[in-house]
């Protein structure tokens, strides 16, 4: 009886297939309920020793633009900035500036790859590197 | 020979898993992946921005950036988003991107298939102005001009999404924006 057993090779092999592809609920969608808060806010943020916003906020869009993307939004008060790059695919970024104690100011910045989140820490490795230099100042990473 | 032809609908049949398998592992990879080099500077980045930049012997930079709108204004762009104090503007516009050769393709193979083959039909295409200050005692304006675009077909299928990088098409929006910056100036119109 060696087919049925084949058949039901293939079989399994299907179930798991579905298993694997059938993945996410709206909710975890939405939510993105399987990242790490502290693990995704690690990887995507760095501290500035300067209390410059506007000039942090402009530096930032000039590195967003070095890196080939067109701003869609910014806003000084609030210190935000989104921007897309299109190179046949699209990627998306925004990113926040806002105070951190007296002397330093957090940035971070989040970026979603066609329609998943970004959560791998390279991109954003390179992302800050790109934007120390043009800053003139370190980046420092954040717990 | 029953026995052979048994083996051979069980190796007909693996096999015939292993396509599945392949094929529905490239549905599960569709998750796609960010390009490494994506956010990555290069030196491509280094001469795209001396393409995309101007300066301007001024301090007055809500001059230049309003001369900036005016100049998207007169090139058909509609006004999405405007921050003054970061010298950000952002203009899109909707043209249409038929080509009569991409046409003229496409029809005659679609006669050759039998099969109805699109072509571009529309395009939205984006520019952001950004203005900063530069040069130690900040009188000089540097004007950064970005330009991308994206493209759907005949059955609204996007096509292309791309940026604009041909230097002739900011040399001449820099022509342009030196006599809108003239204009300004003068009051003109």
């Amino acid at each position: 009886m060696k087919i049925p057993s084949t058949l039901r090779n293939y079989f399994f092999i299907i179930f798991v297939l579905f298993l694997m592809v059938g993945c996410a609920t709206t909710q975890q969608q939405l939510l993105d309920s399987e990242q790490s808060q502290l693990r995704l806010r690690s990887i995507q943020t760095r501290a500035f020793d300067t209390t410059d916003k506007e000039k942090t906020l402009r530096t930032v869009i000039t590195t967003l633009q070095d890196l080939g993307f067109v701003i869609d939004k910014a806003d000084a008060t609030l210190g935000m900035v989104t921007a897309t790059k299109l190179d046949r695919y699209a990627l998306r970024m925004t990113v926040t500036v806002r105070p951190r104690g007296e002397t330093q100011l957090l940035v971070r910045a989040n970026a979603q790859y066609e329609t998943t989140p970004v959560d791998d820490p390279e991109p954003y490795q390179h992302f800050f590197s790109a934007l120390q230099k043009a800053m003139f100042l370190a980046a420092h990473e954040v717990d | 020979m029953p026995h052979v032809s048994e083996r051979r609908r069980t190796i007909f049949l693996s096999l015939r898993c292993l396509i599945l398998f392949v094929l529905s592992l490239a549905f599960v990879a569709c998750h796609p992946h960010i390009p490494p080099e994506a956010l990555k500077l290069d030196s491509e980045s280094l001469k795209q921005r001396q393409v995309q930049t101007r300066i301007f012997q001024t301090d007055d930079e809500a001059k230049v950036l309003a001369a900036c709108a005016a100049l998207l204004q007169d090139t058909g762009f509609n006004i999405d988003e405007s921050e003054t104090q970061l010298g950000v503007i952002v203009g899109s516009k909707d043209r249409s991107a038929v080509s009569a050769g991409q046409v003229v393709g496409s029809i005659f193979v679609s006669l050759l298939i039998g099969a109805p083959i699109p072509w571009d039909k529309n395009q939205k295409m984006r520019a952001c102005v950004i203005t900063r200050p530069v040069g130690e005692e900040k009188k000089t304006i540097a004007v950064r001009v970005t330009f991308q675009r994206i493209v759907w077909n005949t059955e609204g299928k996007v096509t292309k999404r791309e940026g604009l990088t041909d230097p002739k098409i900011y040399q001449e929006f820099f022509e342009k924006l030196s006599k809108s910056l003239f204009l300004e100036a003068h009051e003109a119109l």
